[in-house]
């Protein structure tokens, strides 16, 4: 399968990644984009009709935790790193309009 | 309207399961509390930290499932679902989409006509819930408080099986009630412990295809739910009368003006390139897992009912009522199991409390009384210290403003007089000055006594047990 | 003992000589970091040395060795650590501008396990950023030098803790290994490294690249120094569910510091061998299995299938994976923040692209195409599929042999500036590595020999899901052998 890169591409993976891409870089995107997929595509000459997805590389199953509590409060730490805080709390432009 | 329309609604049910820690992490679900105290690395998203799932989450995703007639899924996976947004620490929820716990099963609803409808349900999968966002009116900023983040939750999907607000309200109704029999949710719709979104779509009436559905959210009760699906079965039949068609959209209830609006921005292409959580093994469910599960079930509200008829002699009606939320059915085993008279704790929850509960729109889950309360005051009445008048009284004290009956009664100087000698003299003194009354009494007139009574408790103040009354005056005026 | 004494001594023989009294702590982490300021210039290994952090450490570690509390091998003993490690308090930046000011609330597993053990904190290693490159040249804090000829690249993405042990400016560090991060620059820098079965040490407090695939590992001089620090990180982790719980794996890894491969049967895969291979590197390695044959190996060539196909599903699944770990970096909870915003979609894209790097945006974005919506069959699940049957592979292969043969990479180290321009080569180049990973397998790069220019040669050897142990015989093996021939220390 060959995939065709159009602008349209480019600016959709560009805003599922959350990124603002120059003309310059959007060229290059594209270009990327068809020269690697089209690459990655050399995976279809393998027929993997019957083949399980492995999306778990070792036989490792149910791994649980038990419900206690572990954790206290830890407020400081976790908001130290946070470029902007008010109250308890890290801070962003509104998200309701 | 000139044409005749269906209205088709499925029905997204989130639940928070009651587990004491999150789904992922060791910290407490606890309602509430300071912003970001009950959060760690792992659940505000800290760069390497890893999710572990907590086993209780399966249990009762289990459980629910096991209890709704489902397919229970025995190797099942979690996916991430990747979108941006501040609640969201890590930018990706952790859900099922590929292998969900629990397939198919179904809820049986009662339809208006008195007949009965099965709603079937496409899944129920296990996932986190989000964190809050604070907005601060006085900044015009979001503030973000990532307690609830992690708070585990099971979806249950429906099939768009629905056809009426009625119907919604009776399909939630019965799953809430079982999900409370189970113990694993209090269901709190106010609390967003229980959280409905509704899919909607119309069509004209006998059509094949389904039309283009909405889905709406932000329902916080059931009548904003009802309400929501007039408006918006009202909105899309508008559009298509008028030519246009229904866009595929979110849209958010506003309660207070009775209205929705559609909710994302083009900015948010809703693509959430899901894919194999690679940080949690797969799960594999076992025959002996969920015989376990099955054990542990408590008495759901069929059984429940049965008893209610056979061991204590409830009509059907009453038990039907107190079986049809968990907590009436606690409250009346709890005060029966301290020794009261199951008809009598039935009619105080039948009664007195069903009518505050509908004056003060009061959840049952959210009753201020114990079981243990009730007992006492039926103790009260039953040992003849105080009368029943005093005794609705006294409920009321219990039902609003949560006072424990024997205290009330001692300080508010309730309690009866039991002293025979002090009786007999009021009583003496009520026959010297209604010599009327007491003519009419011997003269054949029995219900004269009824008058005697009457002024002999006003005189008592109210504290005396009126059966006594009737009793002492019979035989003095027999004498 | 002067310092270039100390600097000359292996991980393990330091932690010994600080245990007999022969030096102290605080005295080999002064070598160290005297070394550092006046050669890590040219080299760039580091991009935070902790210097004041470690005199305060190493006095603390070697009071409590004086005391007895601290009994074990590597009390004492420095260590750098790849800038992906989370270091409570400490910078930890993933070599990224977005990090440049992250100091993680909490310690990863492994490097506890390693303070628990008396190790002292040299710095935080470079590395390409967030481990996406085979060159440590992604770096936002400039590229690193390798120690043979800082003018040639020290491979990547570990390429900072291969070249500071490689310059002797660490006697051992951790890196991580994504699809060859450890194995490729300790080939590149002349150093052993070793990529442990995936699950054999914790991932919890590793700034995630690709999480099917990456582990922690060690870089260092010896094999025996690798076995050591691996003893010491491995384990089930409680709060990494993909580590291994199962207690019939053994993990006395330096147990199998044994010179004995009679029998052991190597398998050659002539696929390796073939176009591509540098012939300077194709011998090194190939006499390198000679050395074994003589130790009593039996080795022979076979035919390893699936090799054509490793690299795209590794990219594929790599950059999945790396697109859904990335997107917690939005400018709002921790790391860079963009200036210039007006409402939050701005923070988000122009956080994310004024933070990320030019090869980072394209794996976040060709990894967002393949799970996007009418793509993810055709591209991710069938990479999982295709990993399915290198997996398949390379169990057939291990069920006629104990350990394969490899090369670590088709060159040595190239100079700087050639690599990045074209980002399907640089990918191709990671040819001999990334099956390893997506089989989840352990790895382990001994040098083997140099180029004409003098750069390092390494030789990877290869072994079955945790058969740890067994690779560790065979490199020790190798070691050892190779060291007599050359009339070392055996």
């Amino acid at each position: 399968m060959a995939v065709s890169i159009t602008d349209q591409t480019v600016e959709y993976v560009a805003a599922l990644a959350k990124l603002e891409l120059s003309e310059a870089e959007k060229e290059r995107t594209k270009k990327d984009l068809e020269e690697i997929l089209g690459y990655m595509d050399t995976m279809n000459e393998l027929d993997t009709e019957d083949v399980e997805p492995m999306s778990h590389v070792n036989p490792v199953k149910n791994v649980f935790r038990e419900d206690v509590v572990i954790n206290g409060p830890d407020r400081e730490n976790i908001l130290s790193n946070a470029p902007e805080e008010q109250d308890g709390c890290a801070v962003v432009p509104p998200t309701f309009n | 309207m000139s044409k005749e329309y269906e209205i088709v609604i499925g029905l997204e049910v989130h639940v928070e399961l009651a587990t004491k820690t999150k789904i992922f992490c060791g910290c407490t679900t606890e309602f509430g509390g300071e912003p970001n105290t009950h959060c760690c690395p792992v659940c505000s998203g800290m760069p390497g930290t890893l999710p572990t799932l907590n086993k209780k989450v399966v249990e009762f995703a289990a459980a629910v499932g096991l209890a709704l007639g489902c397919d229970i899924t025995r190797k099942c996976k979690f996916d991430r679902k990747n979108y941006f947004y501040p609640d969201l620490p890590k930018a990706y929820q952790i859900s099922q989409l590929y292998l969900p716990i629990c397939r198919n099963g179904g809820v049986t609803i009662e339809t208006k006509d008195g007949g009965e409808k099965f709603i079937r349900l496409h899944e129920i999968h296990m996932e986190e819930d989000a964190g809050k966002l604070i907005h601060d009116e006085w900044t015009g900023q979001s503030l973000i408080d990532f307690n609830r983040c992690g708070v585990p939750l099971i979806e249950i999907v429906s099939e768009p099986d629905m056809r009426s607000a009625d119907e919604v309200i009776s399909y939630l109704t019965n799953l809430k009630s079982t999900i409370e029999y189970l113990g694993v949710s209090d269901c709190k719709m106010q609390e967003g412990s229980m959280r409905a979104d509704v899919n909607l779509s119309v069509r004209e009436a006998g059509a094949e295809e389904f039309g283009t559905r909405t889905e709406m959210k932000n329902l916080n009760s059931f009548k904003a739910i009802a309400r929501a699906i007039e408006a918006e079965a009202a909105r899309q039949i508008d559009l298509i009368e008028d030519g246009g068609t229904v866009r595929q959209e979110t849209r958010r209830w506003d309660d207070a003006k009775g209205a929705s609006y559609a909710m994302r921005s083009k900015e948010d292409a809703q693509d959430y390139r899901y894919f194999p959580e690679p940080d949690l093994p797969p799960i594999e469910i076992s025959e002996e897992f969920l015989a376990e599960i099955k054990s542990r079930e408590p008495e759901m509200r069929a059984e429940k009912k049965a008893r209610y008829i056979d061991d204590y002699a409830l009509p059907e009606y009453d038990a039907d009522i107190l079986t049809g939320t968990k907590a009436l059915a606690d409250m009346f085993e709890g005060a029966v199991a301290l020794g009261c008279k199951p008809k009598e704790v039935s009619n105080w929850l039948m009664v007195d409390t069903l009518r505050l509960m509908k004056e003060d729109g009061v959840d049952a889950s959210d009753l201020k009384f114990t079981a243990e309360q009730l007992a006492a005051l039926i103790g009260l009445l039953d040992a003849g210290k105080i009368n029943r008048p005093t005794s609705r009284e006294v409920f009321e004290a219990m039902f609003r403003e949560a006072v424990d009956p024997a205290a009330y009664v001692e300080e508010k100087g309730l309690i009866m007089e039991q002293d025979d000698d002090a009786l007999r003299a009021v009583i003496e003194q009520v026959i010297a000055d209604n010599p009327k009354s007491v003519a009419d009494y011997k003269g054949g007139k029995k219900k004269a006594i009824g008058a005697l009574v009457g002024q002999t408790m006003k005189a008592m103040k109210g504290k005396a047990d009126p059966g006594t009354v009737n009793r002492m005056l019979a035989e003095l005026l027999d004498e | 003992m002067t310092a270039s004494e100390i600097i000359s001594l292996s991980a393990l023989e330091l932690g010994q000589a600080i245990k007999e009294g022969r030096t102290t702590s605080p005295e080999a982490v002064d070598a160290y970091l005297e070394k550092i300021a006046a050669e890590d210039g040219r080299f760039h290994s580091y991009i935070t040395v902790l210097a004041d952090e470690a005199r305060a450490r190493a006095a603390e570690v070697q009071a409590k060795i004086e005391a007895g509390e601290l009994t074990g091998p590597l009390a004492g003993v420095p260590v750098a650590l790849k800038d992906n490690l989370c270091t409570k308090g400490l910078l930890t930046t993933c070599a990224s501008k977005i990090l440049y000011n992250f100091r993680p609330p909490y310690t990863a597993t492994a490097v506890q396990k390693l303070l628990d053990a008396g190790a002292v904190i040299l710095g935080k290693a470079n590395m390409d950023e967030f481990a996406m490159g085979s060159t440590t040249e992604t770096s936002y804090f400039g590229p690193t030098g390798n120690p043979v000829d800082p003018e040639h690249v020290p491979g990547g993405s570990s390429g900072g803790s291969a070249a500071a042990v490689g310059a002797y400016l660490a006697p051992y560090a951790l890196g991580t290994d994504t699809g060859g991060s450890i194995r490729q620059p300790a080939s590149y820098c002349g150093v052993v490294g070793m990529k442990p079965t995936y699950g054999a040490v914790s991932r919890y407090g590793l700034i995630a690249y690709g999480s099917s695939l990456d582990q922690i590992g060690p870089l260092a001089h010896t094999v025996s120094d690798c076995a050591a620090v691996l003893e010491t990180i491995a384990g089930h982790d409680e709060r990494d569910s993909t580590s291994a719980g199962d207690p019939a794996i053994d993990m006395h890894y330096t147990d199998a510091l044994v010179r004995d491969v009679k029998g052991m049967k190597i398998g050659i895969p002539s696929s390796y061998f073939g176009e591509g291979l540098d012939h300077e590197v194709k011998e090194a390695v190939l006499a390198a299995a000679e050395v074994l044959r003589a130790e009593g190996a039996e080795i022979e060539e076979f035919d390893l299938p699936m090799v054509d196909y490793a690299i795209p599903a590794y990219y594929v699944i790599a950059m999945a994976e790396c697109s859904s770990n990335l997107s917690r970096f939005d400018g709002v909870k921790y790391g860079y923040r963009t200036e210039r915003f007006e409402d939050l979609q701005d923070i988000y894209k122009r956080s994310r692209s004024e933070g990320f790097g030019t090869e980072v945006k394209r794996r976040l974005m060709i990894g967002a195409f393949v799970l996007s919506s009418g793509y993810y069959d055709a591209y991710y699940n069938k990479a999982l599929k295709v990993r399915a049957c290198i997996k398949k592979a390379f169990d057939e292969a291990f069920a006629k042999y104990d350990v394969i043969l490899a090369p670590a990479a088709p060159t040595t180290a190239p100079k700087k500036g050639e690599s990045l321009s074209d980002p399907l080569k640089m990918y191709l180049s990671d040819i001999y590595t990334v099956s390893v990973n997506l089989a989840g397998l352990p790895g382990i790069t001994v040098p083997v020999g140099q180029d004409a220019k003098g750069l390092p040669i390494g030789m990877q050897i290869l072994g079955n899901t945790f058969c740890d142990k067994t690779i560790i015989r065979a490199a020790y093996t190798y070691e050892q052998a190779a060291k007599e021939r050359k009339g070392g220390r055996a």
